[in-house]
């Protein structure tokens, strides 16, 4: 009866998201194991076998591994499948990505986005872009997982001492390989993780306003950046900036929404906040009917005021 | 390539007094956005020379064959649906699009990322994992070329690109291409493509949902908060009543 959580690295650094995981993992069994499978992965194995609550950390390390490509990824997680009730990876791209394919083949269903464990066979996840919230049950032998990191506070990283088992990998079948990566380059803290989020929407009216005044708002605030869908179609940002349905799931303590009307797909990303506070000229505007505190106004004049105020 | 037919993406969706499900009587259906895209990109292979022929494929009541034709009024050649009642989950769907696959050779499989209905993400990657064929989730980019697809990916934290051997399954994301919009012209032909309609059974496919959904309730509301004056009052909530900053 024992639950495997598959971390989430980049061969050097592991993933905030994977501590979200171990907190839901260890609410479905006692015996928590995390794979920590990739190319040359000692140190992310040796940091995750601290984590206190991990009972073996099992270390998968050959070249191939080193993108996280979902075939050859789904293989080692097969291999050892068997020997668990419990699949987990947090719902970020690489859990989405090769998660489903591990429960096809388990011929099981997988429950996605889970926001809550209401019984070893039972969770919470929401559906409808979060306007409603689902409680499924499986009776599938083993239930494969992905958790929705911002419904799980994350576990310590240390105090544990967990064994870690090295494991040979299973063949790559050859059918996908790695042409490239083109990541956006910041000093500032991850989306997902970051403690303040600062978001701009189309209000902003270009790519040069949304530098000029969400940039060093959020500098100021060692926040992350944000935006709105239409602030993204419009171009004013690049893709992965998105917060929404289907772009981050975000959940800071403090959320600051400037220029953001409010559409359902963009809620969806963010109302589980501690504090949201919108900006937006429209006092009418739905991104209102969430936030803790609204201020109508002309962003261009308040957000340089609100960066000056804040020392 | 397969489309789902979902509850149209401005619709606020209400969840029943007896809490099993969402309420989707009289309510506007879509096509789901994300398959829409997809079947954009398949009638642009199609156009560069690289698609010969495009089958659209949609499971599902029988009102889906609306959802079928608008995709071949957008340019699909023709179009199968897999009718049935029954609740389709997306372990389901991936048995039933596997087995049209194999049927049609298809060699490069276009579905949406996700469905906005359930959100669940998953079909694409099940099909391709019972297909043993490989995978490029997340599309924003699609190349085509010596027997090979190239996908360029919406990763965190920006793009990945990953090379495909074909048969593959490319699953799509908002930012592929922008559907174009169904002319009435399209759409008085697309009444005179074939649209064969067949039963999970004509497939030997075992199409039992998996997840039985106990309850679905409305999430918990946010209690509603205060209008602020100015920047100086909004710099003062956050510094000395919520402690955020």
């Amino acid at each position: 009866m024992a639950a495997l959580v598959i971390a989430e690295h980049d061969n050097h650094v592991l993933k905030g998201a994977t501590l979200n995981t171990i907190a839901a993992a260890t609410q479905c069994s006692s015996e928590v194991d995390v794979l920590v499978a990739g190319s040359g992965v000692d140190a992310v194995a040796q940091l995750v076998s601290q984590i206190p609550g991990v009972r073996k950390v099992i270390q998968i390390d050959v070249p191939y591994l080193a993108d996280q490509l979902a075939e050859p990824l789904a293989a080692q997680i097969l291999s050892i499948a068997k020997n668990y009730t419990h699949l987990l990876a947090p719902a970020t791209a690489n859990g989405k990505n090769v998660m489903p394919r591990v429960a096809a083949k388990l011929d099981v269903a997988q429950f996605s986005d889970i926001t809550k464990v209401v019984s070893e066979d039972t969770f919470e996840r929401p559906i409808y872009a979060g306007n409603a919230i689902a409680t499924v049950q499986s009776s599938d032998p083993i239930k494969v997982i992905t958790v929705r990191t911002t419904g799980f506070d994350p576990v310590a990283l240390t105090g544990g001492s967990a064994d870690i088992e090295k494991m040979t990998a299973q063949a790559d079948g050859g059918k996908s390989s790695f042409v490239g990566r083109e990541l956006n380059q910041s000093d500032r803290p991850e989306l997902t993780s970051a403690r303040i989020i600062v978001s701009g929407g189309r209000g902003l009216g270009s790519s040069e306003k949304y530098q000029e005044l969400i940039a060093p708002l959020a500098d100021k605030l060692g926040a992350a950046l944000g935006a709105s869908r239409a602030a993204v179609d419009a171009g004013y940002v690049p893709n992965d900036y998105q917060v929404g349905q289907t772009g981050k799931i975000v959940a800071p303590d403090l959320y600051i929404a400037v220029g953001i009307s409010g559409a359902i797909q963009h809620l969806a990303g963010m109302k589980d906040s501690k504090v949201i506070v919108a900006i937006n000229k429209d006092p009418d505007a739905p991104i209102f009917s969430v936030a803790d505190y609204g201020l109508v106004a002309d962003l261009f004049t308040a957000v340089p005021e609100l960066t000056k105020a804040i020392s | 390539m397969a489309v789902k037919r979902v509850v149209d993406y401005n619709v606020k969706v209400r969840v029943k007094s007896d809490h099993s499900g969402v309420d989707i009587a009289n309510v506007k259906m879509s096509m789901n956005p994300f398959d829409e895209i997809a079947i954009e990109e398949a009638v642009r292979l199609k156009e560069a020379g690289i698609a010969s022929e495009i089958v659209a494929v949609s499971a599902g009541p029988a009102q889906c064959q609306e959802t079928l034709r608008t995709a071949l009024a957008i340019g699909a050649d023709k179009a199968i649906l897999v009718e049935t009642d029954v609740e389709l989950q997306p372990l389901a769907v991936a048995k039933i699009l596997k087995a049209l696959c194999e049927k049609e050779q298809a060699q490069i499989v276009l579905l949406g990322k996700q469905a906005i209905d359930d959100d669940s993400n998953q079909t694409g990657q099940m099909l391709a994992s019972l297909m043993d064929i490989p995978q490029g989730t997340f599309a924003s980019k699609v190349v085509v070329a010596d027997g090979k697809v190239s996908v360029t990916r919406e990763v965190d934290g920006g793009l990945e690109t990953v090379q495909l051997s074909l048969p593959a399954v490319v699953t799509t994301d908002l930012r592929l291409n922008e559907p174009r919009y169904v002319t009435l012209p399209n759409i008085m032909k697309a009444k005179k493509k074939p649209l064969d309609i067949i039963k999970p059974e004509d497939l030997s496919v075992d199409i039992t949902p998996r997840l039985k959904t106990i309850k679905v309730e409305e999430p918990p509301k946010r209690s509603a908060g205060i209008m602020v004056a100015d920047v100086a009052a909004l710099v003062d909530k956050l510094k000395n009543e919520a402690k955020v900053i």
